[in-house]
C-alpha cells in the first residue's frame, strides 16, 4: 500500500485523489437528485423508495446495510477531497508569500475562482442538510418525524427562508459541479483531441441537471406544487 | 503618448521594494515596450539615478528572458506576445501602466524587475532530457516518427521557459512549464524509456518549489507561445501512469 | 610568431579519420584529473560542457543569461545543413564542402571544412537522439528544405526555430550532466578576463552579475564559446547581451584575432523605425522566395506604395541579376539594398529600407498559400510595425547577422595561447568570408560534439599529473586586480554621457564605414572616429550604482568598452585587405558590373592580428590557405 501513500504525498496524487473523490461525489449529487424526484410522485411512490434504500442489497446484507456502507464511502470520499483541497489551498498560498498589486483575470471561468468558498459554503450546506433531512435537529426542522420521508420533505420546504438556502446552495454546486467536473478529467489525464470538445459541456450537463433537479424539489414544495 | 508609469523598485532580494512613479509625455507608439523603458532609463542615468533593472535579451520572443507583469498580465495586454514584442501602439494616450515583477517564492526578486527564475533549470535537470552520450546515436532515420507526433511534441517544444505561467497563476503553480518538457518527450519515440521515470523527478522537484494546478487555465492564456493546458493534462497522466510502473 | 594550423597530411578526406587515430588520449580513469572551463552555452559551448561531462571530465561552464538554456544560438530560425543526401538530391559531404568552401568565397580553411561537412551526418543523428522535433514526412522520416547558396536540399529544420530546438537540446544534455555532478553550471556569471600563465591558459576570472562578486576559477584548459561580435553595429540582430568581452580579452593576452573585417549583413530585416531603437528582428530569408524586392524610380518619391504605379518601381534586383533574380546570396542583396538607398531610392524611416512586395505572389498563389507558407513571419511583422504585410508590401533593410571572423584556431580548434580552445562562432574557422545560411547552427554542434571532444584530449594528455594551477597564486591576483580597476575606472568617470549613447554612435560609424561596403577613405576616417570615441567614452561617460551590486549599466559599460578596441581592429583588417571577397567589399576592388573583385595573388591568407599594447598598431600574421581540392573560382550569380 505504500505506493498509495507516496501518490497522496505529492501533489499531483492529491490532486488525482481530489478529482476521484469528487467523481465519486458527482455520482451520489446525481443519483440523490434523481432518487428524489420522486417525490413528484407522491408519498407512497417517495416513501417506498426511501424503504428500498434501507434494505438495499437485502438479504446478502442487514437492514441498513448497504445505506451504512454508502455512508461510511461517501464520508471517507468527503473527508479526502476536503483534505486534499486543503493541503493543496495551502501549498499554493505558500507559492507566492508576496502578493501582486494587481493580478488580472485572463480566461479562468467565474467557476474555477470560486471553487475554494464555493466548497466551503457546499460543505456547510450539507451540514445543515444532514440537520435538516437525516438527523431531524429541531432547530433545524421542528416537525421532524423519523421514518415519514414524503412529510419530512414537504414540511421542510414549507418555510421560504429555508428554499432560499436551498437554492443559494445548489446555485454554488452547480458552479462547483461545473469547474470540478471538467477540471477532473484535466487532473486524471484524461484527455484526447476527439473527447476534449465534449468535455465543458458535458460538466455544464451535468452541473445544471443537478442543481436545476434540486432546485425544482424545493421550490415546488415551497409554491404548493407538492404537498 | 503621455504614460503614467508605476514600477516596482527594489534595491536588492532584501529590500522591501515600492512602486515609484514616472510621468512620459514622449512615448512613441511604435517603440516596444522594453525600448520605452530603455529611454526612460537613459533619462534616469542622466539625471543621476539608477536605471529600473529588467531581464531581456534577444528581443525576439524567443530567449525567454524578459518577462514583467503588466497592469496584472505576465508579458502585458497582448496574446501571444513576450514583453519584448509588446509595442506601444496598443496602449492608448493617458494610460496608467502598472509594472511589477513576476511573483513567485521559487522566483526571488534580485534587484527591480529582475528575478531568479533557476528553479525551472533544477526542474529540466530532474529528467527533462533523453539520456543519450554523445556519440552512441543510431542514424536519424532509423527510427519512423509519425508526422503527427513530431508536430505535437513541436508545439510543446516551442516553450521559451520565461515563467509568465507561473507569474500568472493564481496558484503560482508551472505545471505548464513543466508538462511541456515532459510532454514534448513522451510524444517522440526517443523519449519513452524514460517516460515514467522523467515523470517521477520532474514532478517531484516541481512540487518543491511551485504551487498546486486548479486548472484556472490562465497560464495558457498568457503563454507568449500559446501551449495549451492539454499537455497539463497529458503530464498528469504520464505521472499517474507513472505510480502503476 | 609562425601560424602552423596543424592542418594534418594526407587527402583532405581522410585527414580527420587518420588523425583522430593520431590524437593522444586520456584515459577514462584519469579524465576524472583534469579539469576543464567552457564559456558560453549556446550550440557551443552546451555541446561541448555536456560532451566533456559525459566523457568524465570536471566541466565548469559558465554563461552571462539567468539560464544555459538562453544564449542566442536559440533565436536562429532557418535550419541545420547536413549532407545526408536523404533527398536523393545528388548531396555528399564533398558536396556540402565544396559548397561552403564556394560560399566562403575561397577564404576558409579546406581541412577545417571537410571536417565540417564529414560530422554534420553525426549531428543530425545525436540530435534526433535526444529528442530534436524535426519535421517529418508523412511516413515518418526526417523533411528537408533547401536554402540559399545550394542546389541541393540538405537543410534539416524544425518550423521557424531550428536553432531553439538544438539550443534545448544540447542544454538538456547539459542539465543531464549538471544533475550528474559532472558539470557545475554558472549561470548570471560572466567572464572578465583570460588567466595566462607561463605562456597557457590557466584560468579566468567572472564577475558574479547578481551581486557583483569577483571570482577565479582555475583549470587545466579553458573552451571559449561564447559567440560573435555583431553588436559592435549596436545595431544587430544579436542579443542585447551577446559581447565579445570573453574573446578580446583573450585577444588582449596574446590570442591571435583572424578576419575581424568578415561581418555578415543579412538582407531581410524589419528596418530601423526610430532613433530609440535597441535591435534589429531578422525574417527568414526564406521571404525572397516569393516576395519581390522594389524601390521607387524616383529618389524621395512619399506616396504610399499602393499609389506607385508598376512602370515607376525599380525591381533592382531583377533588373541587375535576371538569373538569379531576388534569390541572389546574402551579401549581393544586402549591398544592392545600400546601394540604392545610398542613391536616394530608399523608403521609410530615415530613407533606410527598400519594399518586399507579396502582392504578385497573393494574385498567383491566392491570400491562404502565402498565408500556409510565411503566415507565422507575417504575423511577426505586424507586432512589431504594425503594418499588415498582405495589404502593403513588407519594409526591409539589411542588418549585422553573423562574423565569420574570430580567435585564431589551429584544426584542434586551440588559440595562439596553449590551454585556450575556441568553438563556434567565437573562432573564425569554417566559413571564411561569408556563411551559408544554416550553416552556423552546423558549425556549432560540429565544434562541440565531435571535434573539441577528440582534440582537447591530445592538449591533456601529456599534461597528467600536473596541478592546476591554485586561485590564490600571483597571477590570478594580477589579474583579479586589473578586472577590479577598471570596473572601478568605469564607475569613477561619472561623466555626461551613457553607455548606449556612446555605443549607438560607435555603431553607426562601423555601420556607415565598415558594413557592406568599405574604401580606404571611409575607413581611415572610422579608425580615427573610434579613436575619438573612444578617448570620448573615458573621459565622459557615466555609469551609475556600485561594482558589488546588480548592475546593468556597469555590465554593459566594459563590453562597449571592448567594442572600441574591437571596432578599430575591424576597420585596420579591412583596410588591410585590399580585394573584395564575400562580405568585405571594398569600393576600390569591383569589376566594371559593380561586383566584387577578389585578389587571390595577394590575399589568400587569414589574417591573424596580434594585440601589441593599448594604443599600438597590431602586428599582422598570415596564414596562406592552399585550395587543392575545390580551385578558386569567380561567384558570378548574372
Amino acid at each position: 500500500m505504500s505506493w498509495i501513500g507516496k501518490t497522496y504525498g505529492s501533489a499531483l496524487g492529491k490532486k488525482a485523489a481530489m478529482a476521484l473523490s469528487g467523481l465519486l461525489l458527482v455520482g451520489f449529487v446525481l443519483g440523490h437528485m434523481a432518487g428524489n424526484l420522486k417525490a413528484f410522485l407522491g408519498a407512497e411512490k417517495y416513501n417506498g423508495y426511501a424503504d428500498w434504500l434501507r434494505e438495499m442489497g437485502s438479504p446478502l446484507l442487514p437492514h441498513n446495510g448497504a445505506l451504512w456502507i454508502a455512508r461510511v464511502v461517501l464520508l471517507g470520499a468527503v473527508l479526502v477531497h476536503i483534505h486534499s483541497a486543503w493541503s493543496l489551498t495551502r501549498l499554493s498560498r505558500k507559492a507566492r508569500p508576496k502578493r501582486y498589486y494587481t493580478l488580472t483575470a485572463q480566461q479562468a471561468t467565474y467557476a474555477s475562482r470560486t471553487m475554494r468558498w464555493g466548497g466551503v459554503i457546499i460543505l456547510l450546506f450539507v451540514l445543515y442538510h444532514l440537520a435538516h433531512f437525516t438527523w431531524g435537529m429541531s432547530w433545524a426542522h421542528p416537525d421532524f418525524e423519523p421514518g415519514n420521508v414524503h412529510r419530512n420533505f414537504v414540511e421542510g420546504f414549507r418555510v421560504w427562508w429555508v428554499v432560499a438556502i436551498y437554492v443559494v446552495a445548489q446555485v454554488a454546486l452547480g458552479f462547483h459541479l461545473f469547474h470540478g467536473f471538467w477540471s477532473a478529467f484535466q487532473t486524471l489525464g484524461l484527455n484526447h483531441e476527439r473527447v476534449n470538445a465534449w468535455r465543458r459541456p458535458l460538466a455544464l450537463s451535468i452541473a445544471l441537471v443537478v442543481s436545476l433537479g434540486n432546485i425544482s424539489l424545493a421550490v415546488s414544495v415551497l409554491m404548493g406544487w407538492v404537498s | 503618448m503621455r504614460l503614467k508609469l508605476h514600477i516596482w523598485r527594489q534595491k536588492n532580494a532584501n529590500d522591501g521594494g515600492s512602486f515609484a512613479t514616472y510621468a512620459r509625455d514622449d512615448v512613441s507608439p511604435d517603440m516596444s515596450f522594453l525600448e520605452m523603458l530603455d529611454v526612460l532609463n537613459e533619462e534616469l542615468i542622466e539625471s543621476g539615478e539608477e536605471p529600473v533593472a529588467f531581464d531581456h535579451d534577444c528581443r525576439e520572443g524567443i530567449c525567454g528572458s524578459c518577462g514583467v507583469m503588466i497592469n496584472g498580465s505576465a508579458h502585458g495586454p497582448e496574446s501571444g506576445t513576450a514583453t519584448c514584442q509588446l509595442h506601444m501602439r496598443k496602449f492608448r494616450d493617458g494610460d496608467e501602466i502598472r509594472v511589477e515583477p513576476f511573483r513567485s517564492r521559487a522566483f526571488p526578486i534580485l534587484k527591480d524587475l529582475v528575478v531568479d527564475r533557476s528553479p525551472f533549470d533544477e526542474i529540466i535537470g530532474a529528467g527533462g532530457y533523453i539520456s543519450v552520450n554523445t556519440g552512441s546515436a543510431p542514424e536519424a532515420n532509423l527510427i519512423p516518427v509519425p508526422r503527427d507526433d513530431a508536430e505535437r511534441a513541436m508545439d510543446a517544444a516551442e516553450c521559451i521557459g520565461c515563467g509568465a505561467c507561473v507569474a500568472q497563476c493564481p496558484n503560482g503553480a508551472a505545471q505548464l512549464f513543466t508538462s511541456a518538457k515532459i510532454s514534448h518527450l513522451a510524444e517522440l519515440p526517443q523519449g519513452r524509456p524514460e517516460r515514467f521515470a522523467r515523470a517521477t523527478k520532474m514532478v517531484e522537484v516541481m512540487e518543491s518549489y511551485f504551487g498546486s494546478c486548479t486548472n484556472f487555465a490562465e497560464c495558457e492564456a498568457v503563454c507568449p507561445k500559446g501551449i495549451s493546458i492539454d499537455f497539463i493534462a497529458q503530464m498528469n497522466r504520464e505521472y499517474l501512469r507513472s505510480r502503476f510502473k | 610568431m609562425k601560424l602552423d594550423g596543424k592542418v594534418p597530411a594526407g587527402p583532405v578526406a581522410e585527414k580527420w579519420t587518420r588523425h583522430k587515430f593520431d590524437l593522444k588520449l586520456v584515459n577514462p580513469a584519469n579524465k576524472r584529473k583534469f579539469s576543464i572551463i567552457v564559456v558560453g552555452s549556446g550550440l557551443a559551448g552546451a555541446s561541448a560542457a555536456a560532451s566533456l561531462g559525459e566523457l568524465g571530465y570536471h566541466v565548469d561552464c559558465f554563461c552571462y543569461q539567468d539560464s544555459a538554456r538562453r544564449a542566442h544560438s536559440i533565436a536562429a530560425q532557418g535550419g541545420i545543413n547536413a549532407a545526408k543526401n536523404y533527398q536523393n538530391d545528388g548531396d555528399s559531404v564533398w558536396r556540402l564542402f565544396y559548397d561552403t568552401v564556394k560560399g566562403g568565397d575561397f577564404r576558409s580553411r579546406e581541412a577545417n571544412v571537410h571536417r565540417l561537412a564529414e560530422v554534420s551526418v553525426n549531428i543530425i543523428d545525436q540530435c534526433v537522439a535526444q529528442g530534436v522535433p524535426f519535421a517529418r514526412e508523412y511516413g515518418g522520416g526526417l523533411a528537408n528544405r533547401s536554402f540559399g547558396g545550394a542546389q541541393v536540399s540538405r537543410t534539416f529544420y524544425a518550423r521557424g526555430q531550428t536553432g531553439q530546438q538544438l539550443q534545448l537540446s544540447a542544454y538538456q544534455a547539459l542539465s543531464r550532466q549538471v544533475a550528474a555532478g559532472t558539470v557545475r553550471m554558472h549561470a548570471k556569471t560572466e567572464m572578465l578576463d583570460l588567466v595566462v600563465e607561463d605562456g597557457r591558459a590557466r584560468g579566468i576570472v567572472t564577475r558574479d552579475l547578481a551581486d557583483g562578486t569577483m571570482a577565479s576559477w582555475s583549470a587545466d584548459a579553458v573552451v571559449l564559446a561564447t559567440g560573435g561580435y555583431a553588436n559592435v553595429f549596436f545595431l544587430s540582430t544579436n542579443a542585447k547581451g551577446c559581447n565579445a568581452t570573453a574573446i578580446w580579452r583573450a585577444h588582449r593576452r596574446g590570442a591571435l584575432f583572424a578576419n575581424p573585417c568578415y561581418t555578415q549583413i543579412h538582407p531581410t530585416c524589419i528596418p530601423q523605425h526610430g532613433d530609440y531603437q535597441s535591435k534589429l528582428t531578422l525574417m527568414s530569408e526564406s521571404l525572397r522566395n516569393d516576395g519581390r524586392i522594389w524601390v521607387p524610380k524616383a529618389g524621395g518619391d512619399s506616396r504610399s506604395p499602393d499609389q506607385i504605379p508598376e512602370a515607376e518601381r525599380d525591381y533592382y534586383l531583377e533588373r541587375r541579376y535576371p538569373a538569379f533574380g531576388n534569390l541572389v546570396p546574402r551579401d549581393i542583396a544586402s549591398r544592392a539594398a545600400k546601394t540604392v538607398c545610398d542613391e536616394g531610392y530608399g523608403v521609410g524611416h530615415g530613407a533606410r529600407g527598400v519594399y518586399l512586395d507579396f502582392a504578385d505572389a497573393i494574385a498567383r498563389l491566392g491570400k491562404d498559400a502565402v498565408a500556409a507558407k510565411y503566415g507565422n513571419l507575417f504575423e511577426m511583422y505586424e507586432r512589431i510595425t504594425g503594418e499588415d504585410p498582405y495589404a502593403v508590401p513588407m519594409r526591409i533593410y539589411p542588418a549585422p547577422h553573423y562574423t565569420m571572423g574570430g580567435l585564431w584556431v589551429d584544426y584542434h580548434l586551440m588559440s595562439t595561447i596553449p590551454g585556450l580552445f575556441v568553438i563556434g562562432e567565437a573562432n573564425f574557422s569554417d566559413h571564411g568570408a561569408n556563411r551559408l545560411g544554416a550553416s552556423a547552427l552546423m558549425q556549432g554542434l560540429a565544434d562541440g560534439y565531435f571535434v573539441l571532444p577528440y582534440t582537447i584530449g591530445d592538449y591533456l594528455a601529456p599534461r597528467m599529473g600536473e596541478e592546476p594551477l591554485p586561485t590564490d597564486h600571483q597571477a590570478f591576483r594580477e589579474v583579479e586586480g586589473e578586472v577590479t580597476d577598471r570596473l572601478d575606472r568605469l564607475l569613477s568617470v561619472q561623466g555626461k554621457r551613457t553607455v548606449d549613447s556612446l555605443h549607438r554612435e560607435l555603431g553607426k560609424v562601423c555601420e556607415d564605414e565598415c558594413g557592406m561596403s568599405r574604401d580606404r577613405k571611409g575607413l581611415e576616417a572610422a579608425i580615427a572616429k573610434i579613436q575619438a570615441l573612444r578617448e570620448e567614452y573615458w573621459r565622459n561617460v557615466r555609469v551609475p550604482g556600485a561594482a558589488a551590486d546588480l548592475n546593468q549599466s556597469l555590465e554593459k559599460a566594459g563590453r562597449v568598452a571592448d567594442y572600441f578596441e574591437l571596432a578599430e581592429l575591424m576597420c585596420r583588417d579591412a583596410l588591410d585587405r585590399e580585394e573584395s571577397c564575400g562580405t568585405h567589399f571594398r569600393e576600390e576592388y569591383q569589376t566594371e558590373e559593380g561586383e566584387a573583385r577578389r585578389n587571390d595573388e595577394d590575399y589568400k591568407y587569414v589574417a591573424a592580428w596580434e594585440w601589441t599594447g593599448a594604443g599600438d598598431t597590431p602586428r599582422l600574421h598570415k596564414e596562406e590557405l592552399d585550395f587543392e581540392n575545390v580551385p578558386p573560382s569567380q561567384r558570378s550569380y548574372k
